[in-house]
């Protein structure tokens, strides 16, 4: 992560900005040495010759916001951190990617975790922690043992351990293994399982800002937003803001997925367009057209083709009726029947509900047999009405955002693909074969035979 | 070492049956405790997670794999030893232990095969993999193959839709499957070939790979370098960026009413 790299020299169209990304293609990307080649480790000296405060005011001026969904800003989650307390901060980093549709923090980590490890140190120099946490899904080992790497070089090196953020002023970092449930990555169900019980989601307030974990101030912030830091401070608050809009400013990861041509990720200024990125990279598989995606994971509302051209950022995405929630543009071409992709997302959200409050908990359990009927051909229109209203039971009525994103995939397709429901109510089943959208649908000699799903 | 010591001892080395059948469906309480010479490395080892944590409950979910790590599954056994060493009821690490969808609870296969079926990985054949799996190993979800070398159950979104479908074998990736690789993968994994993931490192066993989720790093030779920097999909937009012209394929299509009129 050099000064003068790569953010100039953006592909052709000028379109992406290779940050955190930018040195993947090397042959030990994870390494303390390459990462230090590419300027890693600078930034936190810069930082931590700076005031804890005039820190926080720097990322808060820079309006790096939250990449793990919500888009609060990072800044400001910090300057709540009450100082003088007396009682010992915590920095947990959240790496419990599980969101469907989401996978930029695991490629992410397996590739570069020592930008995180050094966002760390700087984050925990402005909150004045010396404990830090990162929370990783368990279920993603490859990552877990690079992590396990990057913070022994750590603590070599003298970024972590004893006296790491300046004489007297040590800094512990314990990377955490989570054993799988989707709830964990909700902040306070992710306390909740760090310390040792069941993930279940905390009311709020205390937020976590004032009683987080062991109740002492905790920050809990995504992956992605920690390891942006270490950029931002070593290139600068105006570089940061060249990228992106006023309020959505700097670069992210975009992860695309699904039908398209060319899958993965790309890291580029924020509102981008989702038209702008399948144009250049090769649009959708040949032969093919858009159906519907989603923004940033399933729990934000689907979009169709009528919103290519949506800024993909806070506001933008927003003012469309959705989220952008984690970037994770999953797009589904006209082979893919809706209703089987909503309900095996509800299936989802009633695989992963906790069970703590009742509207979620029971709703999606009724709204999976509810939808399989819709599949099967079993369902009257009654009973998509009957949905709506689960649904409406469940959207802002639970304990958690679960519930919302659990109604969000049903509230949107209804919305755009009605039609497509009643289909399957009046024609007495699904119209779609599950062969043609496979990923082998159109290789040469494939017949669709071999799928009998 | 009493009689019944003994037994519980066997029991807790996962090598004999209870003697006793449990009344009502409900096994005798307290669970058999693990050998002394079990107990003793295990405990050694459940110091050293313990220390990581300000709190010492905070060291339960850790502690769960690491009783995985020993036998394969968390045991009642296991769930005394997490209690015990943590101060806490076996009713409160119960109650953890069958939260977490990670901690098996039966004796399962050496190596775990998760087809992600969640909705982007079903839709591009992740249903097809499993089904077709389940058809070839003649085994259903959460079922284990009869030599117990395989488990087969379907996993909701491993994040890493940009390779799908998906396919996880302990926990390592294998990406982009169609039904005829995964086949050939479960075939090789029962033969006892050297497996090498498309991401990740060679596999080892379930109970190996649990230890590592209990925080102790991998420390075969050129596990943490297998596989290399990062997959075909991660560097797809770096390599764009680098100049690399995409594919030849379509542009971004019409709107779906303007199909009609083209």
């Amino acid at each position: 992560m050099s000064v003068e790299t790569q953010v100039d020299e953006t592909s052709p169209s000028g379109l992406l900005s290779p940050v955190l990304s930018a040195f993947w293609d090397e042959a030990e990307p994870w390494t303390m040495a390459t990462y230090r080649r590419h300027g890693g480790y600078s930034a936190v000296r810069k930082a931590l010759e700076m005031d804890p405060d005039d820190l926080i005011a720097y990322v808060k001026d820079a309006g790096l916001r939250g990449r793990g969904g919500a888009g609060f800003p990072t800044g400001m989650k910090w300057q709540f951190i009450p100082q003088g307390d007396d009682k010992p901060h915590y920095l947990v980093v959240n790496a419990d990617e599980s969101e469907p549709g989401t996978c930029k923090d695991i490629p992410l980590l397996f590739a570069n975790p020592h930008s995180l490890v050094e966002g760390i140190v700087i984050a925990c120099h402005a909150i004045r922690s010396s404990h830090a946490f990162i929370y990783l899904r368990g279920e993603a080992v490859p990552v877990l043992r690079r992590l396990h790497e990057a913070v022994r070089e750590a603590y070599q090196e003298g970024y972590l351990g004893k006296d790491a953020l300046g004489p007297g002023r040590d800094l512990e970092l314990t990377v955490h293994a989570g054993a799988g449930a989707y709830i964990c990555g909700e902040e306070t169900a992710l306390l909740d399982s760090l310390e040792g019980r069941r993930g279940q989601p905390r009311l709020r307030p205390p937020f976590p800002a004032v009683a987080g974990l062991y109740a002492c101030p905790t920050v809990v912030n995504n992956v992605e937003s920690i390891a942006s830091v270490p950029a931002l401070i070593e290139r600068g608050k105006e570089w940061f803001r060249s990228m992106g809009s006023e309020k959505s400013p700097g670069f992210t990861l975009y992860s695309l997925s699904g039908h398209v041509a060319r899958p993965g990720q790309y890291e580029a200024p924020l509102g981008i367009t989702m038209r702008q990125l399948l144009d250049a990279t090769g649009g959708m598989r040949p032969g093919h057209r858009l159906k519907f995606w989603t923004p940033g994971g399933s729990s934000t509302p689907m979009l169709t083709d009528e919103h290519l051209d949506t800024p993909l950022d806070y506001e933008g995405v927003g003012a469309a009726g959705s989220m952008l929630g984690t970037k994770a543009l999953q797009c589904f071409d006209e082979t893919t029947c809706v209703v089987r992709a909503v309900t095996r997302w509800t299936e989802f959200y009633a695989h992963e509900s906790c069970g703590k409050c009742t509207p979620c908990r029971e709703g999606t359990y009724w709204l999976v047999q509810l939808l399989r009927d819709v599949e099967a051909g079993k369902a009257s229109r009654d009973d998509l009405a009957k949905i709506e209203d689960i649904a409406d039971n469940v959207n802002g009525k639970s304990f958690c955002a679960l519930g919302d994103g659990a109604a969000a995939p049903i509230f949107s397709s209804m919305k755009f693909f009605r039609e497509e429901y009643e289909q399957h109510v009046t024609g007495g089943g699904c119209p779609f074969d599950p062969a043609h959208s496979t990923a082998w649908a159109d290789r040469p000699g494939s017949a669709h035979l071999e799928v009998n799903a | 070492m009493t009689d019944a010591s003994k037994e519980t001892a066997r029991e807790g080395a996962g090598a004999a049956p209870s003697p006793e059948p449990p009344i009502l469906g409900i096994p005798k309480m307290p669970p058999p405790d693990y050998p002394p010479e079990v107990r003793e490395r295990l405990t050694a080892d459940a110091k050293e997670i313990v220390a990581r944590y300000p709190d010492s409950r905070s060291a339960l979910l850790p502690l769960l794999h690491l009783v995985q790590s020993e036998e394969g599954h968390v045991t009642r056994t296991g769930q005394r030893f997490c209690a015990e060493t943590l101060g806490l009821t076996t009713a409160e690490v119960n109650a953890v232990a069958t939260f977490y969808t990670m901690y098996r609870r039966k004796p399962s296969g050496d190596y775990q095969v998760g087809v992600c079926t969640n909705t982007l990985c079903a839709v591009l054949g992740g249903d097809a993999i499993f089904e077709r799996l389940q058809e070839h190993l003649g085994v259903g979800n959460s079922e284990t193959t009869e030599d117990g070398k395989v488990t087969l159950e379907h996993i909701e979104c491993n994040a890493a839709c940009d390779y799908a479908p998906v396919v996880m074998v302990n926990w390592e990736f294998f990406d982009n499957q169609t039904p005829d690789s995964a086949t050939e993968l479960v075939d090789e994994l029962r033969a006892g070939s050297r497996v090498e993931p498309t991401r990740g490192a060679p596999l080892c066993t379930f109970k190996e790979t649990a230890r590592i989720l209990a925080g102790f790093p991998d420390t075969r030779e050129g596990a943490v370098e297998a596989s290399g920097g990062a997959g075909h999909a991660s560097l797809a937009g770096l390599r764009l960026a680098k100049g690399e012209a995409p594919p030849a394929g379509e542009r971004v299509v019409a709107p779906r009413d303007a199909e009609e009129g083209e």
